[in-house]
């Protein structure tokens, strides 16, 4: 039986989705429930995997495998390791919390909204279980598909445009996953992942698919200097898509990076790491100060994604560069685990900002900071768990985003000193931007008669967001449950970069 | 005998559980429900902390140093949670708690019309814990948990009134500031990881010594000593938390904060953090003489430039603050002369007499209805008796003379610079010896300008609503009711600070400076030991209080006490004349060295300029306009050329197909054989 | 004696003028479609010549072929003639350029 949760869990909110689409939206009501449990239902079936999962074993687990047959040899392969399993934790929890979130702020083509935010839940599981590359480029492609939707259908004014852009955007990167892809398997001869990794590939090979592969996943993740689209996807996405994207879709092009890049092209790796590093300091840094002057608080959020991704960036090729300079292969393991550790609580974190933003755009329609002030004269439970997730977004001890922050920058100053000093500058610019916004919206003078008649969270809200804060809380106080999910599969990762193909 | 885990765990946990039930059923249990199961909770912690203290020094505990939890494990790195408790925490322990009871009792009066009254119990009792967590930590990552937890609070706390925008203001500036030290902190945390391998304290202490020839390389051809980097990355993460000079501009502005916080967290205990840390870190400044004079020269810069400040300040509460920057100075000189000893000794008698100070303005403060203007006040002392007298019992401290518990650690702090020959001593024993003078006379000018002297206030004519908060609707100087004492719980702190502030000094200078009270806590190296040389001349509290009568600081504060004396009390007059003779002098003081101005000119502006730019320029046009919509406009450029060739005339496109296939035939005739 | 050479050559000259049938002629439809027909005449015309010259039959069989699909293609082509002409009100190639990039 639990040989096919994955794909229970990959095909039962994609059927979910399905029937939505089919029922149409006469009781809303009841498909929103529907949804819901479906989504409860999936997060408690995946969380239920945790004790199944061996923990010492850094290889696949509920591995899942059905030839497809035909001349090109590619499966239905599913599995997961500790650091797809920890995602796959992330993509169940948070589409729980997308459904809960978006119950009341979604009133057009509701059953077709909740199909997109199932179906996408579906492809992203498979896309982060996936052990057959074809299989998981057909999932990393397919869930552009209901997300572009989600822009374009339930956007704010300029979605039209943002919805391009973001597909075009990403999908320009994935084509070059896929030219890769191809050329693998013309080397390898099948689309399994693991083979593909163990494939001996020259150094000018190695290049050419590092590059490749950098274009797609940092796209996604994104870096700068390709994430203009996140700013602009962010402010015209509805709250669900908003965290759905932020929460989940940018963690693939980190899963991407771990699962493809460094086991497939570990020298081309280490020899441009250096590259990876400037520029995720430049996200670090650079995008620090963008964000300080954004007026639009989902904007804010945005540029604050792109620095924080730009810690699991760093963290990635901080561990890279440790082992390719024979440096000390545990503050190498540091990086990466905090890498992976950032992806998770960056994943709680950004989702649980961009729900709060979403909650006070429910009530006064616009995102604009100028627009609110005194905000917590007249929500103060909304304010505890602004302030809670604002600190947690600056990096505060005793929550998650400390932890990968923290253990990135530990073991980036193994590499130089000043690696760890741009990287610490996000200590202060990341709590001058979202405090800023704090200070702006929730304190002071109740800012109009539009912010004094807001109604403070109602009990489905504070259940949504104390689920956020749970999580935040429990990952921040105590990591090492998710630190030892991950650890032999990190392991094992730090261990192949550090043996060389060429 | 092991001192037991589940005591320690009380004393931490008591004040988070009263913060979570003031916080989280503030509304179910009520105003009185909220201070009850707070005081419950911090007085736990602090009985047993003083049980604690009681075990280490008579009942002969051994130093508790073990793990609560793993944190996280990564390899052979272990990060864990858990408490060192040693005479050193424990008397932290014992002053944090303590200070932190008497201001929860004291709350209840300050706040008691105040909206926010449980959640106000609830944010000082988590203080509490962020502080206690920081000072039982055995490890770099659980201070830096309490370091910046206790950040949190005073940022909470700082913007407690948060309808007023100078109350935000100055929250989300002392946490930037705060952030700036913290940055140099965690640098300094990665630096000890790199070298030493461990963030356990125990572990690094015993590594220390390695440190000794190590170098980090900043470039090619500069290399720094690893100790020293350490040493001055974590002194600057004090520098932000204890406000020490250039990152001290948060703590004046946090007075917007209510008066009990800044008693609690912006006297006695918080901004004392970076003293403790420094303190604690002894086995590693030790190793580098070019950090501790960096220590020295800083904390010797704002023990008198900011005491300087003090004396053109009109608000009572923001002289205090002045004074606490100065003693962090004196502290932090200490700390720079290796008399770490003497540091902590000045933090303890410090935290007393200061929180009696802060305690005793915000009680004048109730008196006036909220006017912290000194302006307005004088002659208070016949309507508040208790706390005329037991300000004074503070201001004598803070002055430092004999016999009161200031006396005792800045005397030998003042003593320790003198005997120190540390690049720097010299200036640093120039700079402490004037501050003391400079103390005494903006203490003197605060107590008089409050208590003494002519009534500048006029009480209005009676009307029926008066209440605490109404202040804002009168005229500075008007009070619609008379002043009068505050209430019992107002006072009660007030006694039970100004006892310390008398005595502490006398009783335990003797084992504290220069018995081995601390034992193994803290390290000097042989030779720098300057509390050492001291200690050969120490007969005792009463030989020593009574040599201080003979000594240069105790005429340097009577010099203080004759010239405001004569000013405040006989000449009031006099004060304008001299204002306006030194304008420029005075100018200099009133704008605080225009610090603030230039900061927030250079970091504040200059970054949402630096924002603003990268937003326009970086992203807007470079990346969006150049690369993003440029190729999508190369493409729409190319586009509008090819749509040229599509006439949409069938016979055209036929004739094109038969051209390319003559073409294709034709080459392939000419070249393909 | 007439040889292959003479059957290619007349499904040649059939070819080229359905060829100017199709550039030269700038006025109507029809003459088009006329000259589409002519084209697979003369391919038909190929396919019987060389069916008879190799004495393999399926070339005459793929003729019928044609011939069906010529007929089909030309009243389908008619078809949209007749629509055309209701929608626009001409069949004159010149106005129709509906499909101008």
């Amino acid at each position: 039986m639990s040989n096919y949760l994955l794909s229970l869990l990959t095909w039962v909110p994609v059927l979910c989705g399905v029937v939505l689409l089919i029922v149409r939206d006469r009781r809303p009501d009841l498909l929103r429930w529907i949804t819901l449990l479906t989504a409860i239902a999936m997060f408690v079936v995946n969380i239920s995997m945790w004790p199944m999962m061996d923990h010492a074993n850094p290889g696949l687990q509920f591995v899942e495998h059905l030839s497809w047959g035909g001349p090109i040899h590619t499966a239905y392969a599913l599995g997961v390791d500790g650091i797809a399993y920890a995602m796959t934790l992330l993509v169940t929890f948070g589409t729980m919390l997308v459904v809960a979130g978006s119950w009341g702020s979604i009133s057009y083509k509701l059953h077709q909204y909740m199909a997109c935010i199932m179906i996408m839940e579906g492809l992203m599981i498979g896309c982060f279980s996936a052990t057959d590359a074809l299989l998981f480029y057909v999932f990393f492609e397919g869930m552009l598909i209901p997300m572009f939707l989600l822009i374009g259908v339930w956007g704010g004014p300029r979605r039209i445009y943002a919805a391009l852009k973001f597909f075009i955007y990403t999908f320009c990167g994935s084509i070059l996953l896929l030219v890769s892809l191809i050329y693998l398997y013309t080397k390898a001869g099948t689309f399994d992942i693991r083979a593909l990794a163990a494939l001996p590939l020259s150094m000018t090979e190695q290049t050419w698919l590092f590059f490749a592969f950098l274009v797609a996943f940092a796209i996604k993740i994104p870096m700068v200097p390709v994430h203009t689209w996140l700013p602009d996807a962010h402010v015209e996405a509805p709250t669900g898509a908003s965290v759905d994207l932020a929460m989940i879709m940018l963690k693939i092009g980190g899963y991407g990076m771990v699962r493809f890049m460094l086991p497939i092209a570990p020298d081309a790796s280490a020899e441009y790491a250096w590259l990876i590093i400037v520029l995720s300091l430049v996200a670090v840094v650079y995008i620090g100060y963008v964000a300080l002057v954004q007026e639009d608080m989902k904007r804010v959020m945005a540029y604050s994604s792109v620095a924080h991704m730009g810690f699991v960036t760093l963290g990635i090729f901080v561990a890279v560069a440790l082992v390719h300079e024979g440096g000390s292969a545990d503050t190498a393991l540091l990086g990466m685990q905090g890498a992976m550790v950032q992806m998770l609580s960056h994943g709680f974190i950004s989702g649980a900002m961009f729900t709060c933003v979403g909650m006070l755009y429910d009530r006064l329609h616009t995102r604009m900071i100028k627009d609110y002030g005194g905000v917590m004269n007249v929500m103060p439970w909304f304010g505890f768990f602004y302030v809670l997730f604002a600190m947690a977004n600056s990096g505060l001890p005793g929550t998650s985003g400390f932890v990968g922050e923290f253990m990135v920058i530990l073991a980036s100053f193994a590499v130089s000193p000043w690696v760890a000093l741009f990287a610490a500058i996000t200590l202060v610019t990341g709590a001058a931007y979202t405090l800023w916004m704090v200070k702006r919206v929730l304190w002071g003078e109740i800012g109009n008669a539009h912010v004094a008649a807001m109604k403070d969270i109602n009990l489905r809200e504070a259940a949504v967001l104390a689920a956020f804060a749970g999580a935040v809380m429990v990952a921040g106080v105590w990591p090492r449950p998710f630190i030892d999910l991950m650890d032999a599969s990190v392991s094992q990762l730090v261990h192949q970069i550090a043996s060389p193909k060429i | 005998m092991e001192l037991s885990t589940s005591i320690l765990l009380t004393i931490a946990l008591a004040p988070l559980a009263g913060c979570f039930l003031a916080g989280f059923l503030g509304r179910v249990i009520g105003r009185a429900g909220a201070h009850t199961v707070t005081i419950l909770g911090v007085a736990a912690s602090c009985g047993l902390s003083f049980y604690v203290l009681y075990q280490l020094v008579l009942g002969g505990a051994a130093v508790y140093n073990h793990n609560v939890y793993t944190w996280l494990d990564v390899g052979q790195i272990s990060l864990s949670v858990g408490f060192l408790v040693d005479r050193l925490t424990a008397m932290m322990m014992v002053v944090v708690t303590l200070v932190s009871l008497l201001v929860h009792v004291y709350t209840i009066g300050y706040m008691a019309d105040d909206d926010g009254y449980q959640r106000f119990f609830s944010y000082i009792s988590l203080f509490t814990f962020s502080m206690l967590m920081l000072v039982m930590s055995n490890n770099f990552m659980q201070l830096f948990f309490g370091w910046e937890a206790v950040g949190l609070v005073s940022y909470l706390l700082i913007g407690f009134w948060a309808r007023r925008p100078t109350a935000t203001f100055a929250s989300l500036k002392a946490f930037l500031i705060n952030r700036v030290g913290d940055f140099g902190f965690v640098l300094g945390v990665a630096a000890v990881l790199y070298f030493l391998g461990s963030l356990d304290y125990a572990t690094v202490f015993a590594a220390a010594p390695s440190l000794a020839g190590k170098t980090l390389a900043i470039s090619q051809n500069v290399h720094w000593d690893a100790a020293t980097v350490i040493a001055v990355l974590l002194f600057i993460g004090a520098m932000g938390k204890s406000a020490q000079v250039p990152l001290h501009v948060w703590l004046p502005d946090s007075m917007e904060g209510p008066t009990p916080i800044s008693a609690l967290i912006h006297a006695a205990t918080m901004v004392t953090a970076g003293i403790f840390m420094v303190a604690r870190m002894s086995p590693i400044y030790e190793l580098s003489p070019a950090a501790l004079s960096f220590v020295m020269v800083i904390g010797a810069t704002g023990a008198l430039f900011t005491g300087l400040i003090g004396i053109v300040q009109n608000d009572i509460k923001r002289v205090v603050a002045y004074s606490t920057l100065s003693q962090l100075g004196y502290m932090t000189v200490a700390l720079g002369v290796s008399a770490y000893a003497g540091a902590v000794f000045h933090l303890m008698t410090h935290a007393f007499f200061k929180a009696l100070l802060f305690l005793g303005a915000g009680s004048v403060i109730i008196a006036m209805h909220h006017e912290q203007d000194m302006r307005y006040m004088g002659g208070l002392r016949k309507y508040m008796p208790v706390t005329w007298i037991t300000m004074w019992v503070g201001a004598l401290a803070l002055c430092g003379v004999p016999f009161f518990a200031g006396f005792y650690s800045k005397d030998s702090i003042i003593e320790a610079v003198g005997e120190s020959h540390r690049w720097g001593a010299g200036y640093a024993y120039f700079c402490v010896m004037a501050g003391v003078f400079v103390t005494a006379l903006y203490t003197f000018r605060q107590m008089y300008l409050t208590f003494h002297g002519k009534e500048r206030f006029t009480v209005a004519a009676h009307h029926g609503h008066g209440a605490h908060d109404d202040h804002g609707h009168h005229a500075p100087g008007v009070l619609a009711h008379p002043p009068k004492e505050s209430p019992w719980v107002v006072t009660l702190p007030l006694v039970l600070l100004a006892i310390p502030s008398l005595a502490v000094g006398y009783f335990t200078i003797g084992p504290v400076l220069f018995g081995d009270w601390f034992g193994g806590a803290i390290h000097v190296e042989e030779g720098g030991n300057v509390l050492a040389e001291l200690g050969r001349e120490f007969h005792g509290s009463l030989a020593m209080a009574l040599h201080g009568f003979t000594q240069l600081p105790f005429f340097l504060v009577l010099a203080a006490f004759a010239i405001t004396t004569y000013i405040y009390l006989f000449k009031p007059a006099l004060a304008g004349r001299i204002k306006k003779a030194f304008l420029p002098l005075y100018t200099l003081l009133d704008r605080k060295y225009w610090v603030d101005e230039v900061y927030y000119a250079v970091f504040a502006k200059g970054g949402v300029a630096l924002g603003r730019l990268f937003a326009k320029r970086g992203d807007g046009k470079l990346i969006d306009g150049a690369l993003v919509n440029g190729s999508a406009g190369l493409v729409r450029r190319t586009a509008a050329g090819m749509r040229q060739l599509q006439s949409g005339y069938l016979y055209h496109y036929a004739f094109a197909m038969i051209f390319g296939l003559v073409l294709l035939l034709g080459g392939y005739w000419l070249f393909g054989r | 004696m007439i040889t292959l050479s003479h059957y290619i050559v007349l499904g040649a000259v059939l070819f080229c003028i359905a060829v100017a049938g199709l550039f030269i002629n700038r006025k109507n439809v029809i003459v088009l479609l006329m000259a589409i027909e002519l084209m697979l005449l003369a391919v038909n015309t190929n396919f019987v010549a060389f069916s008879r010259f190799l004495g393999d039959v399926s070339g005459q069989v793929f003729v019928f072929f044609i011939l069906t699909v010529a007929a089909a293609e030309s009243a389908i082509g008619l078809a949209i003639l007749v629509l055309l002409f209701r929608n626009r009100s001409t069949i004159n190639i010149a106005e129709i350029d509906s499909m101008k990039g």
